[in-house]
């Protein structure tokens, strides 16, 4: 293969693939301790090559936390979260886009500048509200306020108005079409590459966040698989810590969301630079 | 706000859609003589989520965290009105000072070599012709990845007494560093983490940069008999600085305000208490003071003048960022 790339071409591909090995060492090496044994991480010289003891350290995670469980109330928040976020963006996004109403400019701006707020200044009432109203320990107070955001609606809005054009909804409205009928049969069909971009963005932040459910989940039934993972790391103090038990519970959180971004994500990552550099 | 959030609003002023005089005219027929703001009920009941929830979640919490920090509050009993004293305790407080130092050296050690390395990547990611889809899935993998799992990794990987690190150095024949049990160790970690996770990111970001600068331009420089490297600085940089100013911009707000990184990879170091920011406090990131005064000590009060207090460093530092930036600009 190599003779047939022009010999330019030969440095960037070696600087990239540099690049790639850095990028992906980390990785390698979790499995590397997740499969050996605890005994073997202290071990000098290291062991380079994955071991056989997966088996046994992932049963020593399911000893000491309750993975499945945490994993499950992940998937339920990220789920329910973003099929949320989907609806009530792209139909607040979609009216912004499309409809002329009185007072149309001071909402949106007034949106973009809630967005400017930083997360910890609300932490604290955040907080003190979930205690109020019962929700501390529960999955809706991760869900509930985060089921409609500025950063959606402003990115949805930026798409529709590009995507789908004035005609359309001219032609729905003489066909007799009402708002929500032309949001669900007109446009919802037409944005769908734009939901399948929001849907990825929001799953993996909804997946990984980490202060919000740190402070407001104290039950330890119903702790995300972040706070799970911090929970085994905290145990993990002591002098005869089980850090292959700990790998392999770091390896068991992050696989499936890198199978599930390296499957359906072709396009995501194009998306996300393209929105970041071209207005 | 993330990061990704942050970069994408930023570089999209919002387009305003045009007047549609069409659709008024199909509408107005409708409904002539009702008022328009009747007329439109379900526009705007279709945005109302937003600012409904908004209301709730995030209006209401913000001012009433201005009116906690003026408060000394525990959570239970009776909220105490103090004035200023926080904000008075805030500018003498050491700790937070520290905390301030720290999140900068922090800041400073991740993004310097983070855009560098990515503005190294993007050039040559641009001038491959093959795999670009590939290397980019896979510079951006890091970034996808949680940063908790990660904290957990790149503390193992720095570990003073197993560390792989640790090992290499050894190997190499360099002085080894108890890289987890002094500040600097500690804040070098993390930085190292930061960097890691956020260089792919910014090569993507500065390779659809890249891909906007006409091809003509690198002709004419070959033509003058420029080298790659020189072409690089001349063409390529000067080109893409408005990317460039954007992400340390991007980097800063983002930067100030770390915290994940700095709880887990210091959590299972102190003994006491795990918000601390380990061994010397190296690892206390101004966020992270914040939470553990809020939540680890209950001083709703306190943790409500320090949040009140990294925004407006933030905000100041991000001004003045974009001061200097828009000066250079000229």
């Amino acid at each position: 293969m190599l003779h047939r790339l022009r010999r330019a071409q030969v440095l960037p591909h070696a600087v990239l693939v540099v690049g790639v090995l850095i990028s992906m060492f980390p990785f390698y090496w979790s499995i590397v301790l997740a499969t050996n044994t605890s005994r073997d991480v202290f071990r000098y010289p290291p062991r380079l090559l994955p071991g056989s003891h997966l088996v046994e350290n992932v049963h020593h995670v399911l000893d000491n936390i309750d993975f499945f469980g945490s994993m499950l109330n992940t998937l339920i928040v990220a789920i329910c979260t973003t099929a949320l976020v989907l609806f009530f963006d792209s139909l607040a996004a979609f009216t912004f886009a499309k409809y002329d109403f009185p007072g149309r400019n001071v909402m949106f701006g007034l949106l973009m500048l809630i967005f400017m707020l930083p997360a910890q200044l609300s932490i604290i009432p955040q907080y003190l509200i979930m205690v109020k109203i019962g929700w501390v320990g529960t999955l809706q107070a991760l869900v509930v306020p985060a089921a409609v955001n500025a950063f959606g609606i402003f990115w949805m809005r930026q798409y529709i108005t590009r995507a789908f054009p004035d005609e359309l909804l001219d032609a729905a409205k003489i066909d007799g079409a009402g708002f929500l009928r032309t949001y669900a049969s007109v446009c919802l069909p037409m944005i769908r590459p734009g939901l399948a971009f929001l849907g990825i963005y929001t799953f993996i932040g909804s997946w990984n966040d980490y202060i919000w459910p740190l402070v407001v989940l104290n039950n330890p039934d119903k702790i995300t698989l972040q706070v799970a993972l911090a929970q085994l790391n905290l145990g993990a103090g002591g002098a005869l810590t089980d850090y292959a038990m700990l790998m392999a519970g770091t390896l068991m959180a992050v696989t499936p969301l890198l199978i599930v971004f390296t499957l359906f994500a072709r396009g995501f990552v194009a998306d996300l630079a393209k929105g970041a550099v071209t207005g | 706000m993330t990061q990704h959030e942050l970069a994408i609003a930023v570089a999209q002023p919002a387009e305003e859609s045009p007047p549609r005089a069409g659709r008024r005219r199909l509408s107005s027929s409708a409904g002539r003589r009702r008022p328009a703001v009747l007329r439109y009920w379900p526009q705007y009941l279709a945005i109302s989520p937003f600012y409904v929830l908004f209301a709730v979640f995030g209006l209401f919490p913000v001012l009433f965290s201005l009116y906690l920090s003026f408060h000394r509050w525990s959570g239970v009993g009776e909220r105490k009105w103090v004035g200023l004293q926080q904000y008075r305790f805030l500018v003498k407080d050491h700790t937070f000072y520290l905390s301030l130092w720290n999140t900068l050296l922090i800041w400073g050690m991740s993004t310097l070599p983070m855009l560098f390395g990515a503005l190294v990547l993007a050039a040559m990611l641009h001038s491959v012709a093959r795999a670009k889809g590939l290397y980019r899935m896979a510079f951006f993998i890091p970034n996808v990845t949680s940063v908790v799992a990660m904290a957990i990794l790149f503390r193992m990987l720095f570990s003073s007494n197993f560390g792989l690190i640790n090992v290499v150095l050894h190997w190499l024949h360099l002085p080894t560093y108890a890289w987890t049990n002094t500040p600097w160790g500690i804040r070098i970690s993390i930085a190292s983490l930061m960097t890691w996770q956020w260089v792919g990111y910014n090569a993507i970001i500065y390779l659809a940069g890249l891909q906007t600068i006409p091809n003509h331009l690198y002709e004419a420089a070959q033509l003058d008999g420029a080298g790659p490297i020189r072409t690089f600085f001349s063409v390529t940089v000067p080109l893409l600085r408005p990317v460039i100013l954007f992400t340390v911009v991007i980097s800063t707000i983002t930067g100030m305000q770390s915290f994940t990184e700095a709880q887990v990879m210091t959590g299972s170091n102190a003994a006491v208490n795990p918000n601390s920011g380990g061994p010397g406090q190296g690892g206390l990131t101004m966020v992270l003071y914040f939470y553990q005064q809020a939540f680890s000590y209950n001083d709703f009060g306190y943790g409500a003048a320090i949040a009140w207090g990294i925004f407006l460093i933030v905000g100041v530092f991000t001004v003045v960022n974009w001061r200097l930036v828009a000066r250079k600009e000229d």
